[in-house]
């Protein structure tokens, strides 16, 4: 048996979930990654409007877009998308 | 705390539920017309029509959305109560799994009734016994007064914080739902402190505290997740504990109630009835045992040393309890109304006869499958099945161990 | 019915919360997964979600994890109208009663197409009917595509799916997507409306129309899934775009049942020819690969004439007419 795996009287009843996904990472899913060109971007926040994974953030404070890897998934919608060009999807490792 | 005031009202078995349910403060009914449950359903509404209730109700499209808005109303906090039979409890078999896997405590009222096909809208227990595994406590009242009494209990037993599983309270179609009773009734007030408001256990959630067990957007849960082989047996284990749990709280609840009600059925678990020393017995549930009482009855005027066991909860099964009622019972006839085609006989049968496989003595043990599609269960068949016993008693022999008690040849 | 005032900039919404987050384990560049988090970046506070077995339920909930931060429950597949009419009905009672502590809790029900058209649909006529007040959000993937890309009442004409493959002498799905939206108006609910993961300010604001609206609200959002329609993740919106440019999905709404068309899709009405060929949208999904085959080619006009026909139809009821 798993020795990690809680037994049946530690976990909440009714499979009430004690994990928020965000500590589960799917960053490694992906092949290709976004890499994103802050000069070109013009920063009209299409971008983090479409990401499916929330992988896009904008910084408040900086007034920046950042890409979040460790979610990521590499699906390359951003790039597809982005008007400006600015965001260009590499090979991971590649670059 | 002495027993309280309560008058009588001629009443039937439907209506004792309806009542039940306007003095119980339930918050949300949600529920699908079938007979010989309609009466419920039709009463509830007159309530609220009339205004003697704060309840909500919702009249759904089919007996599914029925459970299902009952199982997300108490999800989301609320009392909630259903009634359904036959065709309607059929069609909730999905949810009756996801209720009580969600642990949801909603109370449903079930007037037993055959199943189709043929279609028959008469009284037997092949609707909610075949529901025994779906984690609903069942209780089988015997008379309208113990359906009124089973149905308030019901809300604090489903309650329970160590509980927290749905009830079904089952009656006997036509015989308990449609026919007139004198029904002892206790005040509104009684009843709403007996039931009181529901609470809510604490449960981890995924923002790394404990909160309250219900959709709150104060504290949000997630309920009904996806739940794969690491830990969907956890959760079944989980659920079969309550199910152990059960039995004290629902002795416990039951003797709670007898001390405002002046009434008891048996320990609220089995009713024993002139036991102690008979040689034969029968076993069964529901409205039956109040004939067969008065065959025992008339048995012992003659010197037979005749008893009955009458199981007030099928789920969970008083295993323990059963045992000792039929401790020194040499022939043992068990009564089911429905039958497990292809198998070996009823599920009241199933069940008692292996669990006397560990006891010291094994009495004769035989099963008759009885009153399908409302089938007439007169004095004369029960007493004929005491006479099969006493031929066994005699000849310490069993001929047949399964028989049809009342079909024609 | 009032319609919202809100007009959500990009930088509002930006900025708001996350209510389904990161970690789900939707494929790369789902787009039912866009969906979600754009409705729920249009709640206006306290909201409980209900969601229909399928796979925004999966992907979102996988135990001990989830990705939603706002109350949330599952309880089968077909039957996530009628969890929304218990949660509200449950709200209701407890108001009256004094055993709520917000004055308002909005409720959302999401399901897939197999979930609405097809299975879900009794509880969702039912639930309608009752008047319920909740918002039923349709995330259309086009097939069964949790249990491994079945046809649906959705699936469109032509599709490739495994339970409607193309072979040698069938071309895919024969029958036609079943209009699920009109049949939503015809239920006469304060409001339907149809939205695109490639409009998110339109589907915001819509979203939020039908938060606002009293009683049940319908949206049906267009969500291509590369899984199911075989295409590269990158193209998600685009192809969600290319829905509303060739007509087959159009963007409209109806406020008490006056059907409004929205200007992503009117511009086609007043500028026909920008309306584009339903061929090339079929070109960039493999699910159609088969109709560009000689013996299936026809079967391309027939798709084209059928959007044709209901984009009129729809020009009608929005009381246009294309001029052409
Ligand atoms: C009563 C019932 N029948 C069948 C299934 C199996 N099943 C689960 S999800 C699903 C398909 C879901 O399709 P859809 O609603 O389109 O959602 P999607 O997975 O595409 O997001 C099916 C057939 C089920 N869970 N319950
Ligand atoms: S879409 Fe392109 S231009 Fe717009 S914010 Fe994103 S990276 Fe910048
Ligand atoms: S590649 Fe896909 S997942 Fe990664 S940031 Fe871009 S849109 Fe999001
Ligand atoms: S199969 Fe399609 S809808 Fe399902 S998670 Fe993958 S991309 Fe999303
Ligand atoms: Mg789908």
């Amino acid at each position: 048996m798993n020795k990690t795996l809680k037994g049946w009287k530690d976990i909440p009843i009714a499979g009430v979930c004690w994990k928020p996904a965000t500590q589960y990472l799917t960053g490694d899913w992906k092949t290709f990654k976004p890499i994103h060109d802050a000069e070109k971007c013009t920063k009209c926040l299409l971008c983090p409007m479409i990401c499916p994974d929330s992988a896009i953030k904008w910084n408040q404070t900086n007034e920046e877009i950042e890409f979040d890897y460790d979610f990521c998934k590499g699906c390359g919608i951003c790039a597809n998308e982005c008007p400006a060009d600015a965001i260009k999807m590499v090979r991971e490792g590649g670059e | 705390m002495a027993v309280a005031q309560q008058k009588t009202l001629a009443m039937n078995g439907d209506e004792a539920v309806a009542l039940a349910v306007k003095q119980s403060d339930v918050d949300v009914v949600a529920a699908y017309p079938i007979t010989p449950q309609t009466i419920i359903v039709e009463r509830l509404s007159e309530y609220v029509a009339n205004g003697e209730v704060e309840t909500e109700f919702v009249c759904t499209e089919s007996e599914h959305s029925a459970l299902t808005a009952c199982l997300a109303a108490s999800a989301t906090g609320a009392r909630t109560f259903t009634a359904s039979a036959s065709a309607g409890l059929a069609l909730m078999h999905e949810i009756l799994y996801v209720t009580s896997g969600c642990r949801a405590p909603v109370v449903m009222a079930i007037a037993n009734r055959a199943l189709s096909a043929p279609i028959n809208i008469h009284c037997d227990h092949s609707d909610s016994m075949v529901e025994r595994d779906s984690c609903w406590i069942q209780i089988y009242a015997e008379n309208s007064q113990e359906t009124y009494d089973s149905m308030i209990q019901s809300f604090r037993i489903a309650e329970h914080l160590q509980v927290l599983l749905p009830v079904m309270v089952c009656l006997d179609a036509f015989v308990l739902s449609h026919t007139l009773e004198n029904v002892q009734i206790l005040a509104d007030e009684t009843v709403r402190k007996f039931v009181g408001v529901r609470q809510f256990p604490l449960v981890m959630g995924h923002e790394g505290k404990e909160v309250p067990f219900k959709l709150d957007p104060n504290n949000p849960i997630t309920m009904g997740p996806l739940d794969l082989h690491d830990y969907y047996f956890e959760h079944k284990r989980q659920q079969e504990e309550a199910m152990k749990i059960a039995p004290r709280i629902i002795k416990e609840i039951h003797e709670e109630f007898s001390r405002i009600s002046g009434r008891k059925y048996g320990n609220g678990l089995i009713e024993a009835y002139r036991l102690e020393d008979a040689d034969i017995a029968t076993v069964c549930v529901g409205s039956t045992a109040g004939t067969t009482k008065t065959v025992v009855d008339h048995l012992r005027t003659k010197g037979t040393k005749a008893g009955l066991l009458r199981l007030r909860t099928f789920r969970p099964l008083p295993l323990t309890e059963i045992m000792g009622a039929l401790e020194n019972v040499k022939a043992l006839a068990i009564m089911d109304r429905s039958n497990s085609f292809g198998g070996s006989g009823g599920p009241i049968y199933h069940e008692i006869r292996h669990s006397m496989y560990d006891a010291p003595t094994h009495p004769h043990i035989v099963n008759y499958i009885y009153g399908l599609g409302g089938r007439d269960m007169p004095p004369t068949t029960i007493l004929n099945i005491y006479k099969d016993l006493q031929e066994i008693l005699q000849t310490k022999k069993v001929k047949r161990d399964v028989q049809f008690a009342g079909v024609r040849q | 019915m009032t319609t919202t005032s809100w007009k959500p900039t990009a930088k509002e919404i930006v900025e708001k919360a996350e209510l389904f987050t990161s970690g789900h384990r939707a494929c790369a560049g789902c787009g039912p997964a866009i969906a979600l988090r754009q409705v729920m970046k249009a709640t206006r506070g306290p909201t409980i979600v209900t969601n229909a077995t399928g796979c925004m339920e999966v992907v979102s909930t996988i135990y001990p994890y989830t990705a939603w931060k706002v109350p949330w429950i599952h309880t089968a597949f077909e039957n996530v109208a009628a969890n929304a009419s218990g949660i509200e009905a449950a709200l209701k009672a407890m108001k009256r009663k004094g055993r709520l502590a917000h004055e308002n809790i909005d409720v959302i029900a999401f399901a897939g197409d197999g979930g609405t058209f097809d299975i879900g649909i009794q509880a969702l006529s039912g639930a309608v009917e009752r008047g319920h007040d909740f918002l039923y959000v349709l995330y259309d993937n086009e097939a069964y595509m949790n249990t491994g890309i079945q046809r649906s009442g959705s699936t469109p004409h032509g599709a490739s799916t495994t339970t409607s493959p193309a072979g040698r002498v069938i071309p895919g799905k024969l029958q036609y997507k079943k209009p699920i939206a009109d049949i939503m108006v015809a239920h006469e609910i304060p409001y339907v409306a149809t939205a695109s993961i490639a409009y998110w300010q339109d589907l915001l604001v819509k979203a939020r129309r039908g938060l606002e609206t009293e009683g049940p609200a319908f949206m049906h959002i267009f969500t291509p899934c590369p899984r199911g329609w075989r295409y590269d993740t990158s193209k998600t919106i685009e192809i969600a775009r290319l829905g509303v440019e060739t007509c087959i999905f159009p963007l409209w709404e109806t406020i008490d049942g006056e059907y409004n068309l929205s200007p992503q899709s009117k511009i086609f009405a007043l500028k026909p020819e920008r309306k584009k060929k339903i061929s090339g949208y079929l070109k960039m999904q493999r699910r159609f690969k088969h109709l560009f085959r000689p013996k299936f080619k026809h079967v391309i006009d027939e798709i084209q004439h059928r959007v044709d026909e209901r984009w009129n139809r729809l020009l009608k009821r929005c009381n246009m007419t294309q001029s052409d």
